[in-house]
């Protein structure tokens, strides 16, 4: 299956691509079935690494350092603060309903199935002609020319979460609550 | 072929977090828990966009700026939804999710 061996480059390649792969889903498997949240959440973050790894496969190192940046970096690290500032977590927590399990397990299935399905039958057509510019200057003039108004918006779409993200969250002092 | 260079790896890849997700969102019922679940749908949907890119665009940079926009979404939308966590566990004393029946009639 692999030509040349596993100690030719392709060989070393597939065995980091599979570690890679491995470790995606062990974290995605923790981010989900662990009871401890903080598990989770250190499960989030080994799958999220695992993510970037993907990305550079996928030929993006740019995008690889923004999902570290943003995801393990802003999202989990305000994930964390959000667990300290709520329930502390020596509390008793309620047993799993076998039915809910059961109800979930059952429906993320039926949606797995048809999408698996759906991933088979179709037959993926590359486009008659592709460019092989992959720099992150490109990007960038992407981002600042045919995307610009998008990009515009979601700097106000940033200004606004975090307006709202401070009216939400600011309780006692002066404030209606 | 190597595995790491086909599409139908990373589809398949991706549908495996996507489920996984899922699973998560429907069996959890602690608010945070489903929040880290809807982020792993959200990952799995960049996978896709990004294996799209890599094998089937005809530019290459314009799935790459649709997943940067994503990961910006994304993080308007876990800054809103922990900021009413936390006002969830303040009024309510309690993030889980079954306790959070305030508006039933």
């Amino acid at each position: 299956m692999i030509p040349g061996g596993f100690l030719s480059p392709q060989g070393i390649a597939t065995i980091a691509f599979f570690l890679v792969v491995a470790m995606t889903l062990v974290g995605a498997l923790i981010a989900v079935a662990a009871r401890n949240i903080f598990h989770n959440v250190l499960g989030l973050v080994l799958s999220l690494i695992g993510v970037a790894g993907l990305f550079l496969y996928l030929n993006s190192p740019f995008v690889a350092l923004m999902e570290i940046l943003i995801y393990v970096g802003a999202i989990c690290i305000a994930i964390c603060f959000a667990i300290m500032l709520s329930e502390p977590l020596y509390l008793p927590r309620p047993p799993r309903s076998l039915t809910k399990i059961l109800g979930a397990v059952v429906g993320s299935g039926l949606v797995f199935v048809f999408l698996f399905l759906l991933t088979k039958k179709t037959k993926w057509v590359p486009a008659a002609q592709r460019s092989t510019d992959w720099s992150v200057t490109t990007i960038g003039h992407y981002l600042l020319t045919n995307y610009a108004l998008i990009f515009e918006l979601v700097s106000l779409l940033l200004l606004v979460a975090m307006l709202g993200a401070i009216v939400i969250a600011r309780g006692g002092r002066g404030s209606s609550s | 072929m190597l595995v790491f260079n086909q599409l139908e790896t990373y589809l398949y890849l991706a549908l495996v977090l996507f489920a996984i997700g899922l699973y998560g969102v429907l069996a959890r019922r602690s608010l945070i828990a489903i929040l880290i679940s809807v982020e792993l749908i959200l990952n799995a949907a960049s996978i896709n966009f990004m294996a799209f890119n890599r094998f089937l665009a005809p530019h290459p940079a314009v799935g790459q700026v649709i997943t940067l926009f994503i990961m910006a979404v994304a993080a308007a939308e876990a800054a809103i939804a922990l900021s009413i966590i936390v006002a969830v566990y303040r009024k309510l004393k309690s993030i889980n999710i079954e306790h959070a029946t305030e508006l039933r009639g």
